[in-house]
C-alpha cells in the first residue's frame, strides 16, 4: 500500500499549550488557527518565526504560538517588530493587532510602518471595539453604534485603515475574515511571501459585546476582481466597496527597505589619519 | 459533488476522510478548553465527549489502512477549500451555552458529514472510494441518530439563556 501524502509541520506545531482565555465564540481563536496554517503552508519552522504585538485581546497571540515572540508596549507592536526585523532580516516577522492597538493607540507607527515598507506582515484584527477593557468604541466603530459607554454612538466618522495604508505605502493590502480560517491562511501565507509591508485586515467578530457582528458571515464576500498594482486604483475599489469584500485588494511592487545608506567602511587607521593635526 | 482529483485514489480518500476526522477531533477538543476556561465544565465534558466519539472514526480508518505513518493533507489542499464537514466554526459557542446547544452544533456537523460522504460516493468511479464513503456516510447517519437520542436526554434550554446581569467581562 502507498505511503500516505506528508508535509514537514502541521499548524497543530506552532501552537504552544497554553490555552488561549478569549470568549468563547471570539473570532480571534479562528485567526490564531490561520496564522498557524500559514506557517506550516510556508513551511517554515517555529524558531525562524517571530511574532510581535501590542496589548488587546488579539495582542495575546504570541503566547498562544510557539514561534519567538513579543507582548509589546500597547500600540508599539510595529516599532519594535521594524527593529527586529532590521536586526535580524533573516526571521520572519508576524505583527499581532487590533483596530484599538493599531489604529488610535498605534496610529501613528501604522502610517510608518507603511512609508518605510520594511518586509513584515501586519494582522490586525479588527473587531470595531476595544474588547479587553469592556467595550469602548474604537476608531473603526461605526458613529451610530450605541452602547452603555457611548450611549447614542459617537458621531465619529470610522477610520479607513486599508485606503490610509495604501496612501501610506503599504505593499500589500489585503482583508479576510475569521470565519473563514483556511482562507484567512492563504491571504497571511501570501502576504508573508510578498516582498515589504503586507498588511491584512482581519474582520474578527466581538462576540461579547458586538454579538451583532455574528452576521459578518452572511455578509462577506469574495472581492469580485483580481489584485492590482495600482495604488489609486485599489483605494477607488476600496473607497466604494460595501466593507465585506475579501481577498487581496492590493499588491504593490514596491522594494523593501533595505538599512539605508550603506555604513562607511573606514577603518581605524583612516580615522585616525582624519584626526592627525 | 465533484470529486477532487486528489481524491480519486483510494489512499488519497482515506487520507482526506482521516483529516476530516482529526479536525473534528481537534476542534472539539479546543472547545471543550474554551468553556472550561470559562468555568463551563458541563459543556467542556460534552465536547469531551465529542471529540472522543469522531477519534474513533479516526481510529477506525487509522486500523483499515495500517498507514506506516499518520497521513496528513499537502497544505495548499488542507487550506485552499472550506473546514472540513464535520468541523464546527469557532463562532458557534458562547460561555453560557449548555449542553443541548453542543449537541444542536454537533448534530449539524454530523448531517454535513452524511451529505459530504454520500455526494462523495454518488460521484466516485472506483468501486474502493464508492464503497468507503457509502460506509463512511452510514457511519455519519448513525452519528445523526446518536445526537438526537441524546438531545432528547438533555433539557431544553429556555429562552433567555444567555442573559446574564453580572456578565464576566474579564476572563484573567
Amino acid at each position: 500500500m502507498n505511503a500516505p501524502l506528508a508535509i514537514p509541520l502541521q499548524a497543530k506545531d506552532f501552537k504552544s499549550d497554553y490555552k488561549p482565555v478569549w470568549c468563547p465564540g471570539c473570532g480571534d481563536y479562528s485567526v490564531l488557527a490561520a496564522i498557524t496554517k500559514a506557517l506550516a503552508m510556508l513551511e517554515l519552522k517555529p524558531h525562524e518565526v517571530a511574532v510581535v504585538s501590542g496589548i488587546g485581546c488579539s495582542s495575546r497571540i504570541p503566547a498562544y504560538t510557539s514561534c519567538y515572540g513579543f507582548h509589546g508596549v500597547h500600540g508599539r507592536s510595529l516599532p519594535a517588530a521594524t527593529g527586529l526585523k532590521v536586526a535580524r532580516p533573516e526571521l520572519t516577522v508576524l505583527v499581532a493587532s487590533g483596530d484599538g492597538d493599531g489604529y488610535s493607540i498605534g496610529g501613528n507607527h501604522f502610517l510608518h510602518a507603511c512609508r518605510r515598507n520594511v518586509d513584515l506582515a501586519y494582522i490586525v484584527m479588527d473587531n470595531h471595539v476595544y474588547g479587553m477593557t469592556k467595550g469602548q468604541p474604537s476608531p473603526t466603530t461605526e458613529p451610530d453604534w450605541s452602547s452603555k459607554l457611548a450611549p447614542g454612538g459617537t458621531g465619529l466618522r470610522e477610520f479607513h485603515p486599508l485606503v490610509i495604508a495604501l496612501a501610506s505605502g503599504a505593499n500589500f493590502v489585503a482583508r479576510a475574515f475569521s470565519g473563514d480560517p483556511n482562507g484567512c491562511a492563504a491571504i497571511i501565507a501570501e502576504a508573508v511571501r510578498h516582498p515589504g509591508f503586507s498588511f491584512v485586515e482581519i474582520l474578527s467578530p466581538c462576540v461579547t459585546f458586538r454579538p451583532e457582528q455574528r452576521a459578518w458571515k452572511d455578509a462577506v464576500h469574495p472581492a469580485p476582481v483580481a489584485p492590482t498594482d495600482d495604488p489609486a486604483r485599489a483605494a477607488r475599489r476600496i473607497m466604494t466597496d460595501d466593507g465585506f469584500n475579501i481577498g487581496v485588494l492590493y499588491k504593490g511592487a514596491r522594494p523593501p527597505y533595505s538599512g539605508g545608506p550603506k555604513a562607511p567602511t573606514a577603518t581605524i587607521e583612516d580615522l585616525e589619519c582624519a584626526f592627525r593635526l | 459533488m465533484r470529486i477532487p482529483a486528489i481524491e480519486q485514489s483510494y489512499e488519497a480518500f482515506m487520507s482526506r476522510a482521516y483529516a476530516i476526522e482529526v479536525e473534528a477531533v481537534e476542534r472539539y477538543t479546543q472547545f471543550a478548553d474554551q468553556l472550561e476556561q470559562h468555568n463551563n465544565s458541563e459543556v467542556a465534558a460534552v465536547f469531551r465527549k465529542l471529540a472522543e466519539i469522531e477519534g474513533l472514526h479516526a481510529k477506525y480508518i487509522l486500523d483499515e489502512m495500517s498507514w506506516p505513518s499518520l497521513p496528513v493533507l499537502p497544505v495548499p489542499y488542507a487550506s485552499n477549500e472550506p473546514e472540513g464537514p464535520e468541523t464546527a466554526p469557532f463562532d458557534s459557542l458562547h460561555y453560557l451555552m449548555q449542553p443541548y446547544h453542543a449537541l444542536e452544533i454537533a448534530l449539524r456537523c454530523e448531517i454535513d458529514a452524511v451529505n459530504y460522504f454520500e455526494d462523495i460516493a454518488a460521484g466516485a468511479s472506483d468501486e474502493r472510494v464508492r464503497k468507503a464513503a457509502s460506509h463512511m456516510a452510514s457511519e455519519e447517519r448513525e452519528h445523526v441518530s446518536l445526537m438526537r437520542d441524546w438531545m432528547k436526554r438533555v433539557p431544553r434550554p429556555k429562552a433567555g439563556w444567555d442573559e446574564d446581569l453580572d456578565p464576566p467581562r474579564m476572563s484573567e
